[in-house]
Order: structure tokens, then C-alpha cells, then sequence
């Protein structure tokens, strides 16, 4: 069940207008009737009254000469001749002065000769109600249950009372009128809805959409948080307009919230991982070094047969393979070493070349250090490298891959990006845990030695990864303090 | 009888004497007085019959109309009028002064009937005598058939009119007792019998709304009439176009309308019932 209220305001501005419409026209034709039909009141006792006072002075020559015939002639004319559509008398009826009916233009109703109060109808009730002897002036008068008006006009001659001339006006005569003034309303009234029903249709909808966007926007809002440019908000300042901007501000601070959130869960998963890891790292490393050595002292002072001697390296190098791949986990800063200098950059140039020159990739450097930095230039140089090896690796062939390093105030500030494919979105969360690198991409423990680096140094790393622009991430590290 | 051996006379006059009745005939200014014996109002029908009377008799005829038989009998009495077309009440009262020029015949013959005419609704009244205590409508007070035979029928119950109705009146003609019958406002009333087939005729919607309850016996037609002192000349040249019209085409289309066979001659004997029923009913 559809109710008014539920319905949007695109139907209800136009609706509430359409009904004011008809209200108004509704009002209007009412007032136009009630005044018409005081007019045609008045105008109907005003043609009674004059046809009354002439008829009443030639029938007093009939009356005088009891020449019934003469008087019932005179009656008759306005009822025979006047035209059906003007204000028409219905009958006419001359009582005589003892009351007596003494000529009717309805002869059967009212027959010759009898008395007034004798007579059906409303001809009694006129008697009942009015001494008409004692009427010297016409007298309108609307019995309230009777279907027609009465116009009492008494006849003298001379000062002696002669008789009345009743005429009777039927009330139904206002009808044609009334039911021509009502169609003609209802024609203006049209006229006036075909105007103002697009006119109102429009106006509404010009209303109403900025709120129906603005509804539409709101309602987005829900398991994630719409882009600016989903909500096409009205922008004004009137009340929709503000909500509007408020609105925008609350999506900002929403979105601003949200990822927040994102990145705590995902620094806190990291973490978590890498409790994990440097747990079972410990673990593994203890067994792993004690079979390490007895690897060793059985081959400096064991005689091993030959397959013994053939097994033992192998056994060996798989061993220190697992710990290669325990230490890279177990990233650990307690490697002391020099602050960082623009020599640790050249290095790296250095390190990257044969990489360079087997993907056609170019490294453009941007910015420097000046001197010395307070940053331990061996985890420092860890982490370009990574990050560079990783960008020539994701580079276009050809393309150039871009280092930038800046030192502003307290940090040190790197930038490293490359044009190429861009990293999908799902794969950005889990960006910086181990083994999540795709197969044939390193042993995907790049990113996670990075990360675990920056983190020891204090630093914040970010990606930032479109088809547009590439993949661009940047680091950024406090210099140590007292350094 | 010797006024009808008059007429034969006159009509076989020489030519020589034609010829100087010629002389008296031109410019003769004839008056012919009409009284609503007949439907006396069809103005266009009136001036055709005045032009077909000038024509064929040579006259300069005028035609006067009134409302009353009263005044035509006065004025033609006092010579003021040469002919009037007079009910045969008012020309037997002044019999002496007037010669009875032609008489119309209607349905073949020179006399009609009085009839009595109630409300076609009205199915309870069966004779004249129900109609005590109603309302009735004579015509002309100086007409016989709608005033003079109804009195005389209640001369013969003993009773005056005053008495045996709640009310009467008078329309002043015969077509007007029809309608104030057919309307209501009378419940009865007299009217020339011929009135009433006449009207039945062309305003068929009139009379059916109204019964004839009771036809008098038959009276003379009411007759042309000629002063006593109309010339010779003039009144036969008159009677000759009367008679003469049933047999030429304009005439006969006339009578038509009037609902008349045609004229013939008359006299005082015709009347002579209508005479003594005056001097029964009043005395006089």
C-alpha cells in the first residue's frame, strides 16, 4: 500500500500543487455561484415586481367590471409569450379581496371561485402567512419548503383593496444558470490546471531533485564509502545546499576514518606475522645450527664412505639454504654500521647495472644526500635496493625507473617509481607479507624485509599503485636523533 | 317570402337598367360590419375576402371589426354600417330595421346548432344539468347560441345563471369559451356548434381538449344582413357575389377557410324560433 508520505518529493510537490489548484478553483466558482445567484435573485424579484405592478394596474379595470375572461387574458400573456430561457413566471394568480381565487393562469390547480386557504400548494400557507388587505407594497417571499418563490403585489384602485396578484417564480429556474456557471468554472479551472500542472511538475522536480540526489548519495553509504564523483550533489547555499556540503564533509571524514582503520589492521597483521616468524625463526635456528656444526666436525674428522660423502653437502647446503631463509626473516638491525653517505647510493647504482642493461631499464636519480646522514647506511642500502630491484622488475621494458631522494628537516624522504602494470588492488593489502609474491618473483620475502627494515628504523612505507601513473612507493625515515 | 320574389326580380334586370345600377354601384362605399360569429381573427384571410367582395361586386368594400355584437347591431341600426354578418339573436330584436341579404350554409344547410362543451377530462358530467354549481362560459351576451339557448335552458329548469352556477362569464367570442373550457378555468360553456368544427378543423389541439356534451336543436345560421336603406342596386350586386361564390375558384377556396358550402337568400321566418325564444327567456 502506496501512502502519500512515502512518495518522493518529485510527486509530492506537484500533487500538492495540483491540489491547491483545485482548491482554488473550487473556492472561486463556489463564490461565483453564491454571488450569481444573489444576483439572479434580486433580478428575478426586480422583473417580478415591475411585470407585477403593471399587470396589477390592468387588471384593475377587469376587476372593476368582474370581466373574469379580461383578467385571466392579462395573467396569461407573460406566461404564454415569455421566452422559456428568460426569468419566466411559472403561474399567476389574481385573488379577489374576500381571497377567493379569481382567475389563475393553472386553472385546475387553482379553480375559479374557490377560496384561497382551500386551495393545495403554497396558495394557503401565502394566506396563512400574509394579511393581504393590509399589504400596500409588493412583497417578496420564499417559503422555505416550497419549490417556488411567490411575489404578492396587491391591486388597488383608488385606495380600495381589489385583490392580490401572486406570481410564482420557480426555483429551479437558477439551475440551467447555475449548471453553465459551474461548466464554465470547470472549463477555466482546466485551462488554469493545464498551465500550472507543467509549470508546478517542473517547479517540483527543480525542487525536489537536489534533495532526491542527496537522498540518492546518502543511501550509498554503507559498506563502503561513495567517491565524490558517484554523488552529484546540488551546490548552493540554501538548506539542500548545505546539507550537501556537510555531507561531502562527512564522507571525507569517513573515508578519511576508514582508512585509517585499514592501514592499523593491516600494520597489526604485519606485526602479528612477524612475531610469528621471528618465533619460529628462533626455533628453527637453534636445531639448525647445531646440525650445521655436526655436519662440519663430521667432515673435518669423520671418514665417511662414499655415499655418506656424497649426501653430506647435500644435506649441507639444504641447511643452509632453511637458514639463509630463517636470517631473511629474521630481520635483525643489530648489524652496526656507518651513517649514510652519497658513496652507499653510488654502490647501488653500481649493484643495479648487470639488472639494468638485461631488462632495458633505466634508473634516473633525482635529489641526494649532502655529507653524512644519521641513518645506518647497511639497512638503508637494503631497502632501495630492494625496492629498485622490485621497480626494474615491474618496469616496462624501456621504460625508466625513477629514484628520488630527499632530505627535509628530520627525514629522509625516498621515492621510487616505475610506469607498468599496475599492482591490483587486492594484492595491495597484503603487499608487505611473506611468500604472498607471485611464483617465479623471488621468494617473496623483498617487501616483508623491507617493511620489517623500515619499521626497525622507525620509518612509515607507502604504495601507491595505478595503471596510470604506475607504482610508485615511498619511504620515509627520522634521522636519528644525537647522531 | 315576397323579399326572396324581390331578389328573383332584381336578378333579371335588362341590361339598360344594368347600366345605370352600374352608375350607383361605382365607388359605392360598402361597410360590412363582422362580429365573432365566425373566427374573425385571420387578418390575412379577411383582406383576400375584402378584395374578392370589392372585385366581383364592384363596391369599394370595407370590412369593420368589433369586439361585440352589441355595438355592430347598434351601429347598423343607426345606419352607421350597410351589412354586418349578425347573429340571428341581435337581428331578430331589430328585425324591423334590417333585410337579411344571405345566409351561409354549413354542412349543406342554413343552420347550426348550439353546443355545450365541457372538459374532455371530464367524464362525470352528463348533462347540463350536472354543471350546477360549476363554473360556465358564455360567449357574447347577445349571441344565441353561446348565451341565449344555455339561458333559455334554464329558463326552462326555472333557474338563473346566478344561481345555478358557482360562476359565469363572458369571453366575448366563441373560440375564446373553447379555450377558457379546454384550459380549466370554466367547466363548461356555450359556443356556436359551427365555431367548434371550425376550430376542430385547424387548431385541432383546442378543441380536444374539449367534449361536446349536448347539441341544441338546428337554428338559423346567423345571416348577412343589409340596412333598410341600402339601395337596391347595391345589395343585390352584394347577394350576387354571395351566391355566386361557391361556383368560381378564388370563392370557393374563401368559403374553404370559412368552412361554409356556400351562401343562399333567407328571411325572418328562418329566425322566427330564435324570436320567440327571446320573448320566452326574457320577456320581451
Amino acid at each position: 500500500m502506496l501512502r502519500f508520505k512515502d512518495l518522493s518529493f518529485r510527486y509530492k510537490i506537484p500533487l500538492r500543487a495540483t491540489f491547491l489548484v483545485l482548491i482554488t478553483a473550487v473556492t472561486l466558482t463556489s463564490a461565483n455561484v453564491a454571488r450569481e445567484y444573489d444576483q439572479l435573485r434580486n433580478d428575478l424579484f426586480a422583473n417580478a415586481e415591475s411585470l407585477g405592478s403593471v399587470l396589477a394596474l390592468t387588471l384593475v379595470t377587469p376587476l372593476l367590471h368582474d370581466d373574469l375572461w379580461r383578467a385571466y387574458e392579462i395573467i396569461g400573456m407573460p406566461v404564454r409569450h415569455e421566452p422559456q430561457a428568460a426569468l419566466g413566471a411559472e403561474w399567476l394568480l389574481v385573488l379577489d379581496g374576500e381571497g377567493r381565487v379569481y382567475a389563475s393562469t393553472r386553472p385546475r390547480e387553482h379553480p375559479v371561485g374557490v377560496s384561497g386557504s382551500e386551495v393545495g400548494g403554497s396558495v394557503a400557507r401565502l394566506l396563512a402567512d400574509y394579511d393581504l388587505p393590509a399589504l400596500h407594497a409588493s412583497q417578496a417571499v420564499e417559503l422555505a419548503d416550497a419549490s417556488e418563490f411567490h411575489l404578492l403585489m396587491p391591486i388597488r384602485f383608488d385606495g380600495v383593496y381589489l385583490g392580490t396578484l401572486v406570481l410564482a417564480y420557480p426555483k429551479s429556474i437558477f439551475v440551467p444558470r447555475f449548471h453553465s456557471i459551474v461548466v464554465r468554472g470547470a472549463l477555466v479551472t482546466l485551462l488554469v490546471l493545464a498551465v500550472l500542472l507543467p509549470m508546478s511538475w517542473y517547479w517540483g522536480r527543480r525542487m525536489a531533485d537536489p534533495l532526491v540526489q542527496l537522498a540518492d548519495c546518502m543511501s550509498r553509504v554503507g559498506e563502503r564509502i561513495p567517491q565524490m564523483s558517484e554523488c552529484r550533489l546540488y551546490e548552493s547555499r540554501d538548506e539542500v545546499g548545505r546539507a550537501g556540503t556537510q555531507l561531502k564533509l562527512m564522507l571525507a571524514a569517513l573515508r578519511e576514518k576508514e582508512a585509517l582503520e585499514q592501514q592499523i589492521i593491516a600494520s597489526e597483521r604485519l606485526a602479528a606475522i612477524g612475531r610469528i616468524t621471528a618465533g619460529i625463526a628462533h626455533e628453527i635456528n637453534n636445531p639448525l645450527g647445531g646440525m650445521l656444526n655436526a655436519i662440519s666436525t663430521y667432515k673435518r674428522h669423520g671418514q665417511p664412505e662414499h655415499a655418506t660423502a656424497r649426501t653430506l653437502p647435500l644435506l649441507e647446503r639444504g641447511l643452509l639454504q632453511i637458514k639463509e631463509t630463517v636470517a631473511a626473516l629474521l630481520v635483525e638491525a643489530r648489524l652496526k654500521s656507518h651513517p649514510l653517505t652519497t658513496q652507499d647510493l653510488e654502490d647501488l647504482n653500481t649493484l643495479l647495472q648487470p639488472h639494468l642493461s638485461r631488462r632495458q631499464v633505466r634508473v634516473l636519480w633525482e635529489g641526494g644526500i649532502a655529507g653524512e646522514l644519521a641513518l645506518p647506511s647497511t639497512q638503508v642500502r637494503q631497502i632501495l635496493l630492494n625496492l629498485l630491484l622490485n621497480a626494474v622488475q615491474a618496469a616496462e621494458a624501456g621504460s625508466e625507473v625513477v629514484c628520488g631522494i630527499e632530505c627535509a628537516g628530520s627525514v629522509l624522504r625516498c621515492r621510487v617509481s616505475n610506469r607498468g602494470e599496475a599492482i591490483p588492488a587486492e594484492r595491495l593489502n597484503q603487499l608487505f607479507e611473506p611468500f604472498v609474491g607471485a611464483a617465479g618473483e623471488g621468494n617473496g620475502l623483498g617487501l616483508w624485509v623491507t617493511y620489517q627494515l623500515v619499521q626497525q628504523l622507525g620509518g612509515s612505507i607507502e604504495v601507491y599503485s595505478n595503471a596510470m601513473e604506475g607504482t610508485v612507493v615511498t619511504v620515509i625515515l627520522p634521522l636519528e636523533e644525537g647522531a | 317570402m315576397h323579399r326572396r320574389a324581390f331578389v328573383l326580380a332584381l336578378a333579371a334586370f335588362g341590361t339598360s337598367r344594368w347600366a345605370r345600377a352600374a352608375d350607383v354601384l361605382n365607388g359605392f362605399e360598402l361597410r360590412i360590419g363582422l362580429t365573432p360569429v365566425f373566427l374573425d381573427d385571420q387578418a390575412a384571410f379577411l383582406n383576400r375576402w375584402r378584395i374578392y367582395l370589392s372585385e366581383r361586386s364592384g363596391l369599394r368594400v370595407s370590412f369593420v371589426q368589433r369586439s361585440s355584437y352589441r355595438e355592430i347591431a347598434e351601429q347598423i341600426s343607426g345606419q352607421a354600417l350597410d351589412v354586418a354578418w349578425l347573429c340571428g339573436y341581435p337581428y331578430v330584436m331589430a328585425q324591423e330595421r334590417l333585410n337579411v341579404l344571405a345566409v351561409p350554409l354549413h354542412l349543406g344547410r342554413p343552420e347550426y346548432h348550439s353546443y355545450l362543451i365541457v372538459g374532455a377530462d371530464d367524464a362525470a358530467t352528463a348533462g347540463f344539468e350536472d354543471l350546477a354549481g360549476k363554473v360556465f362560459a358564455f360567449s357574447d351576451p347577445n349571441s344565441f347560441s353561446g348565451s341565449l339557448y344555455p339561458r333559455f335552458l334554464l329558463h326552462r329548469m326555472g333557474r338563473s345563471p346566478e344561481q345555478f352556477f358557482r360562476r359565469s362569464f363572458f369571453t366575448w367570442s366563441h373560440r375564446k369559451v373553447v379555450e377558457a373550457v379546454a384550459s380549466g378555468l370554466a367547466d363548461g360553456g356555450a359556443v356556436a356548434g359551427y365555431v367548434w368544427e371550425t376550430l376542430a378543423r385547424i387548431h385541432p389541439e383546442i378543441t380536444v381538449a374539449t367534449r361536446v356534451l349536448a347539441r341544441s336543436p338546428a337554428y338559423g345560421f346567423p345571416p348577412f344582413v343589409a340596412r333598410a336603406g341600402l339601395p337596391r342596386e347595391v345589395a343585390m350586386a352584394l347577394q350576387q357575389v354571395f351566391f355566386g361564390m361557391r361556383a368560381d375558384g378564388e370563392g370557393a377556396r374563401l368559403l374553404e377557410t370559412l368552412n361554409l358550402d356556400g351562401f343562399v337568400p333567407g328571411d325572418f321566418s328562418m329566425y322566427q324560433p330564435i324570436r320567440d325564444m327571446v320573448r320566452m327567456v326574457e320577456g320581451r
